[in-house]
């Protein structure tokens, strides 16, 4: 491609009191192009991209970007507005629409006056049917968005800033929330608007997307731009090992032989508040030597199983077996007793008291161990000690076992969760979205461990977002969908995807 | 413009000198309303300082004072840490000493080894009863202890006013609405000669210093740590949440139903319904001021007694109103909580970022 720029950042430098968000990034983008914006967390992508937006002002560097005219203007530094006016349109991961507008209200807001709408209503909506039809982003524009899908919100959030005319379309993590022919049809799209001369970034971790959408790949590290390259040059070794800066370990998962049944729920019936939390008679079996993967969208149940598992809800009907023994009586301390071990979901909320020390969450769900404690006080020398071991075997980083744990960073907490679980050899182990939010090099620690827990005769029920870490872990696959689970025997991406979705062959 | 950041962890310094410093500047600021009553501020507060130390009755006085201050001190701070807001110790307060004149006055006439136990006991169990029905009330239907436990308050002066015209009335009491005296061997020692200050004294510092090693040192005060912080994870890791809060909340109201029982066995030998002026309102200022740690809270209870008794020699001699001891307490809380902010958060001016033309 020899098309033009549109947009160049300039050695731009960020910093954070002491740390350096980021170093002398230089990028540049040319109209039409996808460039895929890829790097661990904390590697600086959403600064950058927060200061492109006017969100952050640069401590050193300048943006430019192309005027009417097309000549490169340098663009105001640290406000949004002037962002806006220049054509940068940014959709964040989390989505800013008002959820009882209709589409079309949330696409004009903030763009036309509110008063001139009615008179300008039909202008407005052939403006926004055409955008529609030129991009392929279909949404009926009449529905109050909260009752859209999440793939139709996200989709509105485009519509948004293209109606503002952007040329420059910034997204972050845009797949995280979407199932996989959600994701390839958003990347079509997007691929049909750069005909049209749209240029977009994406921030992204999935490298298969990176690798199959975009046309130019940059990987941030530490804050600096260390590596950039053409897509169709690039694979995934090649990026990975860009992204961590050292060979990355592939996971092997050899075949075993599964042993007995660990646990079994049968015909499971839960009636929560919503049908997001309900679960509509499900069941499955998980056995030695053996990973369940459960994969779907999020907010199809998941959460609710995973509470049953960890002993927090109670099943309306159906029966819950662990080994032999049949459950009556489910309660988080009923399935510790039983060697099962929980990774929660929200590790913040559920896993870890974050103004207690890193010693006092190591000993969290241990607190009647005679380790730790003698007649009902705990032996803080012993404490200290076990969490320190802890800490060290499991690679935890922070500034020490008795600082509050809410000073570890997200991966460093995961850590701490995986020792305290792990140390008590759980005969079983439900991870719930284990390596949400971590980067590359923690994840990979994540899966490995439960790899090797499984190796060693555990049982895992894996429930996870990411369709390849389900792959790439699970002996067997079961598929969540609006409360219902199904087994799936194929490891086809596009059938299991279609499940996802809710459509049976 | 003013950028506020939370600090990582405040040094300790700052968390004991917070309420220090809080405590002098609400005595500071005490010097506006006496400027506006007409006093000499210098002389006033000379003499609040002689009302409190100026002699050994005085200094008894204030440590009198103090003591129902400790114990409904620590049973805000027992409640508090454990995020149950005990707004009743008030009420568990009377109870504790409704149930103390129910067993002290002549229904159980034994020796003082036998009597005094079983009368701290009862009121113990009192005082217990009356947090642990709002604190059911709140695990079974989700009744907000806030509302439950300061209503309760007023449910039970009107009990306690009914019952001392009622049942446990004085028959020998002139008509007044208080109850019958404490049987002598039931009273407390004092601990110095012709001086009102008591032994409940000691046993609050004593109920302190255990208190203080429960919350820090036990797998209870652990557990009670951790579902005040994060009930969630607490729930998650397998601690019995409702089983948790049911047990604060009988140490809370025992404990405050011990200050009753301290304050009718050990100062006043019988029952009337004005026996607390609001120790267990004051009790919350208290626990708040020592940064809900129970040794703190025989400090703050010291520094707010000697506010109370200093005030109130201050106002007998200087002709002011009394009425500024309850000034300068609900300054010193107001100073607290500013300043706990202070200690948690850093406070930075910036200068705005400069405006650039377009």
């Amino acid at each position: 491609m020899s098309a033009k720029n549109v947009l160049s950042l300039l050695s731009l430098s960020k910093r954070f009191g002491t740390t350096l968000a980021n170093d002398q990034v230089t990028l540049d983008l040319k109209r039409g192009e996808i460039l895929a914006l890829l790097g661990e967390n904390g590697a600086g992508k959403t600064t950058l991209m927060n200061m492109l937006f006017g969100h952050y002002l640069p401590d050193e560097g300048s943006i430019l970007i192309s005027n009417a005219e097309d000549k490169m203007v340098p663009l105001t530094p640290g406000h949004p507005q002037a962002a806006l006016a220049a054509g940068i349109g940014m959709v964040h991961q989390h989505f800013t629409l008002a959820e009882n507008l209709t589409a079309l209200e949330n696409i004009t807001l903030g763009s036309e006056p509110l008063w001139a709408l009615g008179t300008n209503k039909v202008k407005v909506r052939e403006k926004i049917e055409k955008i529609i039809k030129r991009s392929g982003l279909k949404v009926d524009l009449n529905v109050a968005v909260g009752r859209l899908s999440v793939g139709e919100k996200q989709r509105v959030e485009i519509l948004k800033a293209l109606y503002r005319d952007a040329k420059i379309l910034v997204l972050d993590e845009p797949t995280a929330v979407l199932t996989p022919q959600e994701a390839d049809l958003l990347f079509k799209n997007i691929q049909a608007m750069t005909l049209d001369g749209l240029s977009v970034i994406f921030i992204s971790h999935k490298l298969r997307e990176v690798l199959e959408f975009s046309h130019r790949i940059v990987v941030l590290r530490n804050g600096k731009k260390v590596g950039e390259i053409l897509t169709c040059d690039a694979d995934e070794k090649i990026i990975a090992n860009m992204m961590v800066g050292e060979d990355a370990k592939v996971l092997k998962r050899t075949k075993l032989k599964v042993g007995q049944s660990l646990l079994s729920l049968s015909a499971i019936t839960l009636k929560g508040n919503s049908l997001r939390n309900s679960l509509s008679d499900i069941s499955l079996v998980v056995h030695e030597h053996e990973v369940l993967g459960v994969a779907g969208v999020s907010g199809n149940g998941q959460s609710v199983l995973a509470e049953l598992i960890s002993g927090l809800s109670f099943p309306n009907l159906g029966e819950i077996k662990i080994g032999s023994n049949r459950i009556d009586k489910p309660s988080p301390m009923a399935m510790i007793s039983a060697g099962i071990g929980r990774i929660p979901e929200d590790r913040h909320r559920d896993g870890i008291v974050g103004s207690m020390t890193v010693a006092e969450n190591a000993i969290l769900e241990s607190l009647n161990d005679p380790r730790v404690q003698r007649f009902g006080f705990l032996r803080q020398e012993a404490m200290t000690d076990y969490a320190e071991k802890l800490c060290e075997a499991y690679d935890v980083r922070g500034p020490g076992v008795r600082f509050p744990a809410r000073l570890l960073s997200g991966g460093n907490i995961q850590k701490l969760i995986l020792a305290r679980v792990f140390e008590k050899l759980p005969s079983l182990i439900l991870a719930n979205q284990p390596t949400r939010g971590l980067d590359l090099g923690a994840a990979s620690d994540v899966e490995r461990r439960l790899l090797d827990a499984r190796n060693r005769g555990a049982g895992v029920i894996l429930i996870s977002e990411d369709l390849d870490e389900i792959l790439r872990l699970s002996d067997r696959i079961m598929v969540m969908y609006s409360g219902e689970l199904k087994e799936v025997s194929s490891r086809n991406r596009e059938e299991i995807g279609m499940l996802m979705a809710g459509k049976n062959k | 413009m003013i950028r506020i950041e939370a600090r990582n962890s405040p040094p300790m310094l700052l968390k004991v000198g917070v309420p220090i410093f809080a405590a002098f500047v609400s005595l500071l600021l005490a010097a506006i309303p006496l400027a506006f009553a007409g006093a000499n501020i210098g002389t006033a507060f000379v003499e609040m300082v002689r009302g409190v130390f100026g002699s050994v009755f005085a200094f008894s006085e204030m440590l009198t004072r103090a003591t129902p201050l400790i114990f409904t001190g620590l049973a805000a701070a027992v409640a508090f840490r454990a995020r149950l807001w005990n707004i009743g110790a008030e009420g568990q307060l009377y109870l504790g000493a409704m149930a103390a004149v129910a067993v002290g006055t002549g229904v159980l006439d034994v020796s003082g080894i036998i009597l005094i136990p079983v009368i701290i006991i009862i009121g113990c169990f009192a005082g217990a009863f009356g947090m642990a029905v709002p604190v059911i009330l709140k695990t079974r239907f989700g009744a907000d202890e806030v509302v439950t436990t300061l209503l309760l308050n007023f449910i039970v002066l009107i009990l306690v006013q009914m019952m001392l015209e009622g049942p446990l009335k004085d028959p020998m009491g002139l008509g007044w609405p208080q109850s019958s005296p404490i049987l002598d061997q039931g009273m407390l020692p004092v601990l110095l000669d012709r001086m009102r200050v008591h032994s409940g004294l000691i046993i609050g510092l004593i109920l302190a210093l255990v208190l203080q090693l429960l919350i820090t040192r036990s797998v209870w005060g652990f557990k009670l740590r951790a579902v005040g912080e994060n009930i969630a994870a607490s729930r998650h890791a397998g601690i019995r949440i409702n089983r948790s809060l049911l047990s604060v909340a009988v140490c809370s109201g025992g404990l405050a139903g011990l200050a009753g029982v301290s304050e009718v066995i050990g100062l006043k030998g019988y029952l009337t319904a004005d026996i607390s002026p609001g120790f267990g309102y004051t009790g919350i200022v208290v626990a708040m001021l020592a940064g809900l740690s129970p040794v703190g809270v025989v400090v703050a209870a010291l520094f707010i007694a000697s506010v109370f008794v200093g005030a109130d020699s201050m106002s007998r001699a200087m002709g002011v109103s009394s009425y500024l001891a309850d000034l300068v307490v609900s300054m010193s809380l107001l100073c607290v909580l500013i300043g706990g902010f202070f200690a948690h958060y850093r406070v930075a001016w910036v200068s705005a970022p400069a405006k650039v033309k377009k």
